[in-house]
């Protein structure tokens, strides 16, 4: 399996995941389906083929460099969880 | 502690500096800085479900015109990536940037340390956004158990600018850092005001033994943001490292923090995997396609470089060091370019500007930009003294009334009557009666003592209030004498 437990228990690391042991074994079993199933594309030959960069055939949507009305303090700490003195306040972060 | 007889330092560097334009990168809210906390806010920059992020094309005008002063090629194809990480200054859990197809690379610029030049390679340069601020209430930092987050700067754009590691001392890394940031302000693409955190610096530090040809392992200093910090930094950590190598240890590669108040470099509490930013192409912007046309528009707009303009100036005559002083900035090499304009000689221009004009405005803590005195009425002052109007001492005075009340220098000199006498016949008939005052000093002069004339000089500039002309005042003298 390309996927090893090892990996989802780093990958929900970095995701902030707490996964109990029924949860690792399961994400490991789709996780690796769900590869498997993608390894059919390696059956193509992509030789010449420029990586896809997009999905939608744009490119150089862009907009002027011209001030518009940002949204009321009122507005903005509505969903905070925590605010204080127009701050949104999280869990002190401690650097060292 | 000197380290220079067994290890050589290496340093690369990457420089983050907000670009200067009007609205963030990716939304239409003001970047103004110091504005009330979370009122420069929208719910793109806020990271809201559901919003759609929408370049600006003022950026990618911005990037190219940076890339195309600091010697880069510009891709014709780029995108934007997101660096995912946790960290509350980010809305979006992830900072949208630019990781493999960057808009700038392969660059670089010349500095000179001590007489030597030395070409160094930028790698690359990007668009990203900035982040929020924390920040902290001074007196409950350790015992608060929050910390506050202002969005304000959040969406900020910024050209992160990275070099190879190819800088060897810290007099080095200076000299890149003072021309790098230059160029960003010649060129208009920042206004790069350190002390508002425009311009910050990280600093990647190892060191080897002289001879090796790998790398040591490096650390990286993150978020100095001024050219002090980034000298005093670098010596701490070049002491360290080679404090930890001495003791046969191994340097840890790290992510470090400098102290600016105990002046130590600090390991951020980080743990390995904080490196793996997992990113990914950022399905909400497309790519962006710049052809030659749109380079060239913006190649047309770049002013004049500090690097042209020194040898412009060097070629007028100028010192290398006078032609550095006076294109330190945009704004007083654009000065000192309307004084030539103005008909002024490069050399006593530079006198002025540099001397006089520069004491005047440092005293009054004013910018040249702003000077009262404009190019042209220094150069007419200038003028007045080759003319022999005016002498050079009394011109420093009549500078310093032109700095005060704005007027033309002719203004005054009129006004205060103290246009230079150079007239012989009245300089005779002072002159005259200076050395029927003095038949010692006459005597003096004439038993060889040419010191006696410079105090008959003396007394003649005093009798006209400094006013006479001092060429014509000791050819006339001389010929009296001799008579």
């Amino acid at each position: 399996m390309a996927i090893s437990r090892e990996d989802v228990i780093y990958v929900a690391g970095l995701a902030r995941l707490e996964l109990n042991e029924q949860e690792i074994q399961d994400y490991t079993l789709q996780l690796n389906s769900i590869l498997d199933y993608a390894a059919m594309l390696e059956r193509l030959d992509t030789d010449g083929v420029v990586p896809t960069a997009h999905a939608v055939p744009l490119h150089n949507v862009l907009r002027e460099d011209e001030v518009k009305p940002s949204i009321s303090h009122d507005k903005t700490l509505r969903n905070a969880p925590d605010a204080e003195e127009g701050f949104f306040r999280v869990p002190r972060i401690s650097l060292t | 502690m000197v380290v220079a007889d067994r290890y050589e330092m290496v340093c690369g560097l990457e420089v983050h500096v907000e670009l200067q334009t009007k609205t963030k990168i990716f939304c239409g809210c003001t970047t103004e800085f110091g504005g009330e906390q979370n009122t420069h806010v929208c719910p793109v920059c806020l990271g809201m479900p559901g919003t759609l992020p929408v370049l600006n094309r003022e950026v990618v005008n911005y990037a190219i015109g940076a890339g195309l002063a600091l010697n880069c090629e510009i891709a014709d194809f780029s995108k934007f990536d997101r660096k995912n990480y946790y960290y509350p200054d980010l809305t979006k859990n992830y900072q949208t940037s630019q990781f493999d197809l960057p808009i700038c690379k392969n660059g670089g610029l010349e500095i000179e340390v001590d007489g030597v030049k030395k070409w160094i390679g930028i790698t690359r340069a990007h668009m990203e956004e900035d982040a929020g601020k924390l920040v902290h209430s001074g007196e409950t930092i350790t015992t608060s158990d929050a910390s506050s987050v202002d969005y304000n700067r959040a969406g900020v754009p910024l050209l992160e600018i990275v070099s190879e590691p190819d800088l060897r001392s810290i007099p080095e890394v200076l000299a890149y850092l003072e021309q790098l940031v230059q160029i960003l302000e010649y060129t208009g693409v920042s206004d790069c005001r350190m002390e508002q955190g425009s311009v910050r610096f990280d600093v990647n530090v190892s060191l080897r033994p002289i001879g090796s040809a790998t790398f040591g392992t490096r650390t990286e200093t993150k978020n100095l943001n001024s050219f002090s910090s980034v000298r005093r930094c670098m010596e701490y950590e070049i002491a360290r490292q080679a404090r930890v190598l001495d003791e046969g240890e191994e340097v840890i590669q790290e992510t470090r923090t400098w102290d600016e108040g105990r002046g130590i470099t600090l390991a951020l509490r980080s743990k390995e995997e904080a490196h793996d930013y997992r990113y990914f192409p950022e399905p909400d912007l497309v790519p962006l396609v710049i052809d030659r046309q749109w380079v060239e528009e913006i190649r047309q707009t770049l002013p004049e470089l500090p690097r042209e303009r020194r040898n412009r100036l060097q070629e007028l005559g100028l010192s290398a060091y006078d032609a550095a002083v006076v294109t330190q900035t945009k704004a007083m090499a654009d000065y000192f370019d309307q004084g030539l304009a103005q008909g002024a000689e490069a050399k006593g221009l530079a006198n002025w500007v540099m001397g006089d004009l520069t004491r005047l405005l440092n005293s009054n803590q004013c910018q040249i930009a702003d000077s009262p005195v404009s190019a042209q009425q220094l150069v007419e002052l200038i003028k007045l003294i080759d003319k022999g109007t005016l002498s050079g001492k009394i011109a420093k005075s009549v500078l310093e009334e032109m700095y005060a009340s704005g007027k033309d220098a002719e203004q005054i000199v009129k006004e205060k009557g103290l246009a230079q006498i150079s007239d012989e016949g009245a300089l005779l008939g002072i002159i005259d009666g200076v050395i029927a005052a003095n038949p010692q000093s006459v005597e003096d002069y004439h038993a060889g003592k040419e010191r006696a004339i410079g105090f008959l000089v003396g007394q003649i500039m005093k009798a006209t209030k400094g006013q006479a002309n001092p060429g014509l005042v000791n050819q006339l003298l001389k010929k009296k004498l001799s008579d």
